[in-house]
């Protein structure tokens, strides 16, 4: 199962608390989550990759087991803890800085 | 007894102001989306329980939420906005061409007769409309072909800001666009014609009556009479008695021609209402005192309306889309304040009052009068 937390904002518009776990076939890639999230809540289509792109919204940040993976191909495999559950893939939005 | 309803959308959310005809105490609830930017938000005059938010974000990107219940209660539609075919390029700010890129839905305008169509207009410049209350929406990309190329994004970004309806004429359409002017169709979208002869912007074109590319910030319409327009532009306020044919400057004796705002009174087809700011490189209201001026003659003869709004140190700015007007009798007009204030007029702009004081910037202001 993975899990994935959520930015404020995108838990509002999903309307879950806490984290949301899934269940994603193998290979687990940056893609297949994003797609099994966004089956999951289409509400969410457009607020992390752009819907016709699929690139990620310059904004949003992508951190797993304290590593940066925003700039990750999208086929790139997830590091084993996220894919067995013991680590969050956590979606961030971006400091606005100020 | 009739009902006020006014729809305001800010930087940080929606709020939903009721009261009654007498228009002196008013029920507030939200925010609605709290955090997420509400450029605007407006009701259906068909079915007015029925409502369109446009919420963004600049991280989250572009939402439409619609509400069946006078706002009570939202969810979120289709927000899919792709421009149909190759869109091509427009102009960019070194001269080059750029591809259009959707950013965010700056308008949305529901049909007069049809609660499920809605209009928007978006940035980059593009007119969407969905026939089934929001779940999808489809470009009329016919008005890219109105000199698509040839416009080019002011600062404020290529906005397409402003839909007028004539009820008279259902295939008839206007849209202002920032820095790229005034588009009419006569056959629902299908083509379109620049209508901006006898705009004149001698210090933001090099040809100061070139044919695309004014800086138009809104547009407004007496229902009862389709062929006049009043426009608050960049530098100027014109009208014109054509349906866009040509414009004529009525400035008159208005201390600052700049400005965002332009409203037309109810039940005067004559009657408009402008808020000045002092130029385009100073972003308040002349003399800092915020003052809306009335023309009763259509322009060129203008009082200003002050009793009630703050007569100095003030330094706040009204945006585009945030003045409406309610159609009781005598008619109602609000404003919102970038400073977070929603002013109301009950009585045609002699005397204003507060609603709010404490609002974040207000992008935008809609009424509904409910009967």
């Amino acid at each position: 199962m993975i899990r994935i937390e959520l930015p404020f904002h995108l838990r509002r518009l999903a309307q879950v608390e806490g984290e949301v776990q899934l269940q994603v076939e193998q290979p687990v890639t940056l893609c297949s989550v994003l797609d099994a999230l966004e089956a999951r809540y289409p509400v969410l289509c457009g607020t992390i990759r752009d819907r016709v792109t699929l690139r990620r919204r310059p904004f949003v940040r992508f951190f797993a087991c304290q590593e940066d993976l925003s700039h990750q191909p999208p086929d790139a495999p997830l590091p084993d803890p996220v894919v067995t559950g013991a680590e969050p893939f956590l979606v961030i939005g971006a400091m606005a800085g100020g | 007894m009739s009902e006020v309803r006014l729809l305001v959308g800010t930087r940080k959310g929606a709020f939903v102001l009721t009261s009654d005809g007498k228009r002196r105490r008013w029920d507030i609830s939200g925010p609605f989306f709290a955090g997420w930017e509400i450029y605007h938000l407006k009701g259906s005059p068909a079915e007015p329980n029925r409502l369109y938010a446009s919420q963004s974000s600049g991280w989250f990107g572009q939402k439409i939420q619609r509400s069946s219940d006078g706002g009570k209660t939202w969810e979120a539609v289709g927000d899919k906005f792709v421009y149909e075919g190759n869109p091509g390029t427009h102009q960019w700010y070194d001269g080059s061409q750029r591809p259009w890129e959707f950013k965010r839905i700056w308008h949305l305008e529901p049909s007069l007769a049809d609660p499920d169509t809605v209009y928007a207009g978006a940035e980059d410049a593009a007119l969407f409309r969905t026939a089934d209350g929001g779940l999808t929406w489809d470009e009329l990309p016919g008005l890219r072909n109105a000199k698509g190329r040839l416009w080019q994004p002011g600062a404020g970004g290529m906005g397409l800001h402003t839909i007028l309806l004539d009820s008279s004429r259902p295939e008839r359409i206007f849209v202002a666009i920032s820095a790229a002017g005034v588009f009419r169709t006569d056959d629902s979208g299908s083509t379109w014609q620049p209508v901006n002869r006898g705009l004149k912007s001698p210090y933001q074109l090099p040809d100061p009556d070139a044919e695309v590319g004014h800086c138009v910030h809104r547009i407004a319409m007496h229902p009862s009479r389709p062929d006049v327009l009043f426009m608050q532009k960049h530098w100027d306020v014109l009208r014109t008695d054509n349906a866009g044919e040509s414009w004529r400057e009525v400035s008159g004796n208005l201390p600052s021609d700049f400005g965002f705002p332009i409203d037309v009174h109810a039940h005067e087809p004559d009657t408009i209402y402008v808020v000045p700011i002092k130029s385009d490189s100073e972003h308040f209201p002349p003399d800092a005192r915020l003052r809306v001026y009335r023309s009763r003659t259509g322009g060129n003869e203008w009082e200003p309306l002050a009793n009630g709004l703050p007569q100095s140190h003030c330094y706040v700015n009204v945006l585009r889309d945030a003045m409406a007007v309610d159609s009781l009798d005598p008619c109602g007009v609000y404003f919102g304040t970038t400073g977070g204030q929603v002013y109301a007029s009950a009585d045609a702009g002699d005397a204003w009052n507060p609603i709010v004081r404490d609002f974040p910037a207000v992008l935008s202001v809609e009424v509904q009068t409910l009967l």
